[in-house]
């Protein structure tokens, strides 16, 4: 307002008996946007806000762009590939690769047994880590530092480093050698078997043969008609063959050591730090136990970190080769990260354009992988930070 | 008043103690750590024992039953000294190149997601949807998709802008020195910085998929600082640069230090990770030698968390709770 506006005071008029009429000269509409749009400070706003737009778009590009090329390759129909005038719109669509690899690669087979696998393991994941991760945060016992190094090392040695010794385990799976004891082979200490000591300790030991040669259960039929069991797992002296069946990655996730565990330990014991004691000791005078307070007052509450924990735990199960490749060999149980492949109906090694055809489909493959994770993801990706926000991780 | 008395007129066995609430807490602690302690002693450790055990020595093949051999440190001077792949790569060779690569994306993985962490903290429209796009990379471009994506060439095909038939374009570089060249000659900083920044950017998708944890930690630090504080530096004249410097920066440093350690462990873990594959590689022709190398590979990435947590925590700020 320059000073002339201000030597003027608003008249008051009186309209009727309870209507009055203020009379005042405004700032001209071309000054007060002057003031506001020309300003540094506006100026300065917008730049700063383009400039961000700018940023997070480029950048969601960058993130996207391989999504986008894998959409649009499993749609064109080959000759689009050979064809220089198309780029990223196609001029043939089709929809036979998604079509091929449904029926060649017997994807819902696959898809099931994956489903199986991840659902299992996750939920175990996700209440294993959340036990631990509670006893960590809230109890204080001797050795706890100590202890929770070990679960720290277990994130810091890569699983890689452990692949042979882990394989042999479960190929010859035996808990303090009660399998070799249930199965006839005596006891077996440091390599030297107390079966040895005399015929009359041997045949003890051999009648004690209890366990049959194959464990079998739950037989099927695939989508092809063969008849195949759920798990089959030969026995041994030296222990159970979990090769081929899922009780590998079962039993790490029962104790904590499957795929980067220690990390969601970690987040979870962050997490349940957070929350007030004063809580738990209300329900301890109460009367419950600290199982109880744990699954009906502290488990409620972190819903949004069990999904968060959920949702990496199965991503990572799903898409995971490491574990699946060394334990689930044969083409008996096949797995969304096996079926990776062109299929037969697909082949043409004439085609000139086959190399980029054939990159084409096994993106297309990895699409129809992701794909139940996009809509899992799509549900679950506002717990991800709310999750981890009242994580408290900054304490 | 006589419920007390009839209470008391009881007698308690003296023989049964009660434990104190806290002795039951802490057999409570050791109860909820169970299915760890178990695992960790009945499957983790024989596991790392016998994988210890087995790169100091060698399997023979007797008869038809293999053997068990102590040969030492054969093994271990084996992968160091004389092994060499048929491609003529060494061990050494490819763990200074794994570490190389280390020191290039650690700080730029640490900036990357840190300055993305502020971004998507700031109230603006359409912060939901970029958050949604940018975690995107973490829980998809893992174990086959990693796969797929190194042995892609689709997505190289459809960025080329001209088709020179070679199937190879450098057009899919986002930016090449020569800008950087042009944008730094007036400011003197040294070829060193510009060849960093160029690097950054054209790795700029391997960042992003690796910055994926990170962010959502830094976001959980940034979301865990009290506005009263940003309050009162905006109160007493602040610029956005200041409280950056001021206050964000030193209450987020824990979590630099976090995000660090977790940095260089994801890294040196992953799969797709040069030293990891060529130990995945060894693993296929002798599992023992492999083993080996990756006891190795172990230790220095234990020192080298040392070292850096060390580092970093000489610089890491924590906020005094009880003020």
């Amino acid at each position: 307002m320059n000073a002339q506006n201000v030597d003027k005071k608003p008249r008051v008029k009186r309209e009727t008996k309870n209507r009055i009429r203020v009379e005042f000269d405004r700032t001209p509409l071309k000054d007060r946007l002057k003031a506001k749009f020309l300003s540094f400070h506006f100026v300065a706003k917008v730049v700063l806000w383009i400039f961000r737009l700018v940023l997070l778009i480029g950048i969601s590009y960058v993130v996207l762009f391989p999504f986008i090329t894998k959409i649009v390759g499993s749609v064109m129909a080959p000759e689009d590939f050979v064809d220089v005038t198309v780029r990223l719109i196609p001029k043939h669509f089709t929809l036979d690769t998604y079509r091929a690899i449904i029926t060649d690669l017997d994807y819902w087979d696959a898809f099931m047994n994956t489903f199986t696998l991840s659902f299992t393991t996750a939920i175990i994941q996700t209440f294993i880590c959340c036990l631990v991760g509670y006893g960590f945060a809230k109890f204080k016992f001797r050795g706890r530092n100590i202890i929770f190094m070990l679960v720290m090392l277990t994130m810091v040695v890569p699983h890689q480093t452990l692949q042979l010794s882990m394989f042999t385990k479960f190929s010859e799976f035996d808990v303090l050698g009660i399998v070799r004891l249930l199965k006839g082979g005596g006891i077996q200490i440091f390599g030297w078997n107390v079966k040895d000591i005399g015929p009359g300790v041997a045949d003890f030991f051999e009648n004690l043969d209890v366990l049959p040669d194959e464990i079998k259960w739950g037989q099927y039929i695939t989508s092809r008609g063969a008849t195949r069991w759920k798990v089959a797992m030969a026995v041994s002296e030296n222990g159970i063959d979990l090769c081929e069946t899922y009780f590998p990655m079962i039993l790490l996730s029962l104790t904590g050591l499957a795929f980067k565990n220690g990390l969601y330990i970690f987040l979870l014991r962050q997490f349940f730090r957070g929350i007030p004691d004063e809580l738990e000791e209300s329900a301890y005078m109460d009367g419950s136990g600290t199982f109880r307070t744990f699954m009906q007052i502290i488990l409620p509450l972190s819903v949004p970190m069990m999904i968060t924990v959920f949702l990496f735990a199965f991503c990572w199960q799903w898409t995971d080769t490491f574990y699946t490749q060394m334990f689930i060999t044969s083409s008996e149980t096949k797995l969304l990260s096996q079926i990776v492949e062109v299929p037969v109906s697909l082949q043409d090694s004439s085609f000139e354009g086959q190399a980029i055809y054939e990159s084409a489909i096994k993106n297309t493959c990895g699409l129809m992988i992701i794909f139940p994770l996009v809509v899992l993801y799509a549900f679950c990706q506002r717990f991800l930070v709310q999750g981890i926000e009242h994580s408290g991780i900054a304490n | 008043m006589t419920k007390d008395v009839t209470m008391k007129s009881v007698k308690a066995p003296k023989s049964r103690k009660i434990a104190s609430l806290d002795r039951r807490k802490s057999r409570s602690g050791w109860f909820f750590i169970l299915p760890f302690l178990i695992g960790f002693l009945v499957i983790y450790l024989p596991m790392i024992y016998e994988s210890i055990y087995l790169s100091f020595g060698e399997m023979v093949n007797v008869k038809g039953e293999f053997k068990y051999n102590f040969v030492g440190l054969a093994n271990y001077k084996e992968a160091i000294l004389t092994y060499t792949t048929t491609s003529g790569q060494t061990f050494v060779e490819v763990l200074i190149n794994g570490l190389k690569s280390l020191a290039f994306d650690l700080p730029a993985i640490l900036i990357f997601s840190l300055f993305m962490a502020v971004m998507l903290n700031q109230k603006a429209a359409g912060r939901g949807l970029f958050r949604a796009i940018f975690f995107i990379p973490v829980v998809l471009s893992t174990g086959i998709m990693e796969t797929i994506e190194a042995q892609n060439i689709l997505s190289d095909t459809m960025s080329e802008s001209i088709d020179d038939g070679s199937g190879q374009s450098a057009s899919n570089d986002l930016v090449s020195a020569m800008d950087f060249q042009v944008l730094f000659s007036s400011m003197k900083v040294g070829t060193g910085v510009v060849n960093y920044v160029v690097q950054a950017v054209n790795n700029i998708f391997n960042i992003v998929n690796r910055s994926g944890v990170q962010m959502l930690i830094f976001l959980a630090g940034l979301q865990s600082i009290s506005p009263a504080i940003y309050e009162s530096c905006k109160i007493d004249g602040a610029t956005a640069w200041e409280t950056f410097w001021k206050i964000t920066f030193p209450m987020i440093s824990p979590m630099i230090l976090v995000n660090g350690v977790y940095t260089i462990i994801d890294s040196f873990t992953v799969a797709s990770n040069p030293v990891m594959s060529f130990i995945s590689g060894v693993y296929k022709e002798n599992d023992i030698l492999s083993s080996a190398m990756a006891w190795i590979y172990f230790v220095i990435v234990i020192l080298i968390v040392a070292i850096i947590a060390s580092v970093l925590s000489a610089f890491v700020f924590y906020q005094r709770k009880n003020d």
